[in-house]
Parts: structure tokens; sequence; C-alpha cells
């Protein structure tokens, strides 16, 4: 199966074109949103990191930033700083070598003398390379050459019997075509880490799927908080949800049935093919953006009660399995697995269906948080402003 | 159709709309429909037993163990906190 997508001379293949603007830290957040609003075809990223944080949730910082400039949907990009942040020039340019040669550029507002000159230089430089962007064309591509992040966020039981079971399909049929698939949200997956364990390509990997699933559950416990005692939520019981084993399934059910080929951290490129696991938090818009940054092009984001997520760098697609909030909240949501128990639809029709529709998005047609110019970013912290 | 069969190997399944006693879920098992009668209501998006399930033994859905039978379960019945845990 082929998509039309677009060849970097790093090697990664992309489904959009961007030309990227995004601040080196807060502080210089407002000059990059007016160069992003002045130069026709750029987005801005938004990034509220960069400073006084400590060595560890920096590195975090720099990996996902990085790893969002590195993906294949990115044709260049420019960084605006200010000047004094702990994040310097020099290092956000090293990280970003490392994983890609694409044009990028870094300027501060200390340095260019303001925000008059910082915005004129930075619509300079942003214009310059969305002309040189505009000369890529797409070509065929090999859904080999795709890498899907799946996450959920706002389920309701629809998730796990309607929407993440049809993505499950999806999924297979992307891994049996030779293609990657990304789970992630660690702490969703507690309380299934036996069910993980016999999911590995290689005991090794069963093993490391259990030991990063138990090892988020620690961390818990360390902070003072047992997920086992409170979870399933009051709410889960009242839905349906009898057991933290039952939960879990619901949300890795969504990775479908193959066996996971590797185990990444955070943010990590992703360079295996196959099913992968990513240990990520459960807070859906900093596990959408990790998995962005490690190099999925595009997203599968399965929600009941409708969330409006979408990203700067790739398409986010909404999945519902909530016929009610697929017609309520259409101007969210992308596509309906409610057939399935409506109308008795088989789910492999289903996971088919959503397949082709990937491949349309992939192919440029845009999806609705692109419509609306939806585009969340959060970085997981782990340690900083304490 | 009313209820999920999310895998073959499961003993219960989901409604999608609250059962009344003596109502059936219906769902499809290999494109077959097939029908379990409920001897109590089922409210909404809870699981209805397949089978009997004796206590100690596994109840099973999505193809996998989500916890334990904690009294005996008679086919048709609600399981739910009241008869399993984990």
């Amino acid at each position: 199966m082929k998509f039309k997508g677009y060849r970097r001379s790093d090697g990664s293949v992309g489904i959009r074109n961007h030309v990227v603007v995004l601040p080196g830290c807060i502080c210089s957040a407002g000059a990059a949103r007016k160069i992003a609003a002045r130069t026709e075809g750029v987005v801005y990223l938004h990034n509220p990191n960069g400073c006084a944080q400590n060595s560890m949730d920096t590195a975090l910082t720099l990996e996902i930033l990085s790893g969002m400039i590195a993906n294949g949907n990115v044709y260049g990009a420019l960084i605006v700083g200010l000047g004094c942040e702990t994040i310097q020039k020099d290092r956000y340019l090293e990280a970003i070598r490392r994983k890609t040669d694409k044009p990028v550029y870094y300027i501060s507002l200390q340095e260019e003398g303001g925000i008059k000159r910082t915005v004129e230089k930075g619509v300079e430089l942003t214009a310059a390379m969305r002309r040189e962007a505009d000369f890529c064309q797409r070509e065929d591509c090999d859904v080999s050459e795709l890498i899907l992040g799946m996450e959920c966020g706002g389920s309701d039981p629809s998730s796990g019997f309607s929407a993440n079971t049809v993505l499950g399909n999806t999924s297979d049929r992307i891994v049996d075509l030779g293609g990657t698939t990304v789970l992630s949200e660690t702490p969703e997956a507690i309380g299934a880490e036996n069910v993980l364990r016999r999911r590995g390509l290689t005991p090794e990997i069963g093993q490391k799927l259990y030991d990063t699933v138990k090892a988020c559950e620690q961390m818990y416990l360390d902070a003072g908080e047992d997920v086992r005692n409170t979870n399933p939520s009051p709410g889960n019981k009242a839905g349906g949800i009898t057991t933290l084993e039952e939960k879990s399934l619901g949300c890795i059910h969504k990775s479908g049935t193959k066996p996971f080929t590797n185990v990444i951290c955070y943010g990590e490129k992703i360079t295996k093919k196959g099913l992968l696991f990513m240990d990520s938090t459960a807070y859906d818009v900093a596990s959408t953006t990790a998995k962005i940054a490690g190099g999925a092009q595009v997203v599968v984001f399965t929600t009941g009660r409708g969330t409006p997520v979408g990203n700067a760098v790739a398409p986010v697609i909404k999945v519902t399995g909530n016929h009610d909030t697929f017609t309520r909240l259409n101007d969210m949501m992308d596509f309906d697995t409610s057939s399935s128990y409506t109308e008795g639809i088989p789910i492999e029709t289903l996971g088919g269906k959503l397949l082709d529709y990937i491949l349309a998005v992939c192919g440029g047609q845009p999806v609705k948080a692109e419509d609306e110019d939806f585009c969340d970013m959060a970085i997981n912290q782990l340690h900083s402003y304490c | 159709m009313n209820a999920i069969l999310l895998h073959k190997m499961d003993n219960v399944v989901t409604v999608t709309e609250t059962v009344p006693a003596g109502g059936a879920a219906v769902y499809f098992l290999d494109g077959i429909e097939k029908k379990e009668i409920a001897v109590q209501e089922i409210p909404q998006f809870h699981k209805i037993a397949l089978s009997p399930i004796a206590r100690g033994e596994a109840v099973i859905k999505y193809g996998e163990t989500i916890g334990y039978a904690t009294r005996d379960i008679l086919r048709g019945q609600h399981v739910h906190t009241q008869n399993m845990d984990s």
C-alpha cells in the first residue's frame, strides 16, 4: 500500500511540509508568535519550557523539541530564543543536528536587538524557508515507511469496546504491511503488565515491558499514591468497569495483537519497525507530543467523550465509538466507529476503513484539528519548578 | 444487537443498553447472532455471564483474565464488584 509523502534528505518521510517557528523559552514566545502570524504557511510550535529546568527536565525538553523538528513532516524550523535561557543556541542546534540535517535557524531577542528587529529577521528567514519548502513534491511512499502514534483520552465505555478495538485492527494491518505503530501511556498499563510481558517479541522484550510498567507503578508509590487503590474510579465502576485489569486492557487493546518489537524512552527516536511501546505519561497531550517527537507522522487519538487535541507538526485523527459525540462535537471528530455495535459492522471492516482514512490524511486530506488550527503542546515534567 | 463479545474466548459480554431481567443480550460470534437471557437487570455497559463461572474461576474479557469470581456466578447474571474482584 502506498501514500503520497515527502522524502527528506535525512531519510525520513513526511506527510506534511511544515515550516515551524518555536520559542526557545517562554520569554520569547511573543516574538515567535508574531513571526508565525506574519508569515503565510508557517506553523507556530508552542514551547513553555527551555529555562529554569533541572538537568533531567532540560534533557527531556531538548529530546522532544529536537524530535519535533526532526519529524519528517517538517521541512525546516526557526527557533526564537531570548538569549540568556538555560538551553543556549549551541545546545539546541547540536541536539537537532544529531537527528537531522534539515534547515534550522536560531535568532534571539537579546542578540537581534529587541522585538521588532527579531520579528523582521524571523519573517525573512521563515518566508525564505517557506519558498524553498514549496519546491518539495509529494512522491510515492510505502506504508512500511509510516509511523502511527496511538493515543486515547476523554474515554468512555465505547472507547474500550469500539474505538480501541477498531484501532487495534488497524494497527495489526499496518504492522502486517511492514509499518510501525506506537503504544504509550505507561500508567494506564498498570494492571496489564502480565499481559504485556507475554506480548514481547522475545522474552527479554516482554520482561522489559513488564519492568517498565512496574517501575511506573513504583514511581507513584514513592510519591505516596497507590494506583490500585484509586482505580477503577467510582465513575469507571458505575460505567461497568470492575477491575484495574479490565480498565488497563481496554486501553492497551488499541495496540491490537502483534508482538512488541521494542520498548523505548519518552520521545526517543523511533528506529525499529513493527509495534513499539514508548514509556510515556498518561497525560494525553504530552504523550501525543512524545510520539511525534519520536518520528510518528500521524496520530490516531480515540475518545469517547470527545477532545479537540491537535498538534503543530502531525495530524491527530480523532476516532470515537460514541455516535452522539461524533454528531454533537462534529468539528472535533474525524472518524466514527459506533456502527460496530449499533449496526453490527465487523471490526475488521471498520479497521480497514480506518486505515484507508489514515492514508487519505497522509496524502494531504486535513483533519478537524488542522482545520481548526489546534496545536497543543506539552512536555512531561519530572522535577522542575520545585 | 445490544451486546459486544470482544474475544471469542470471553465468558462475559458487555451490553450497550440496559437489559431488563428476562430480556436478551444479543451479540455476534463469528458473524452469527447469539442471545443470552438476563436473569437480572444488566445496567448499560456492564457485563453479563455467558456461562456459569464458579467461585475462584477466571472472568475472561478481551481474551484475558480481568479478575476472578468471588462467588458462584450463574449464566445470565450481572458480573461486577458484587461477584468478582482482581
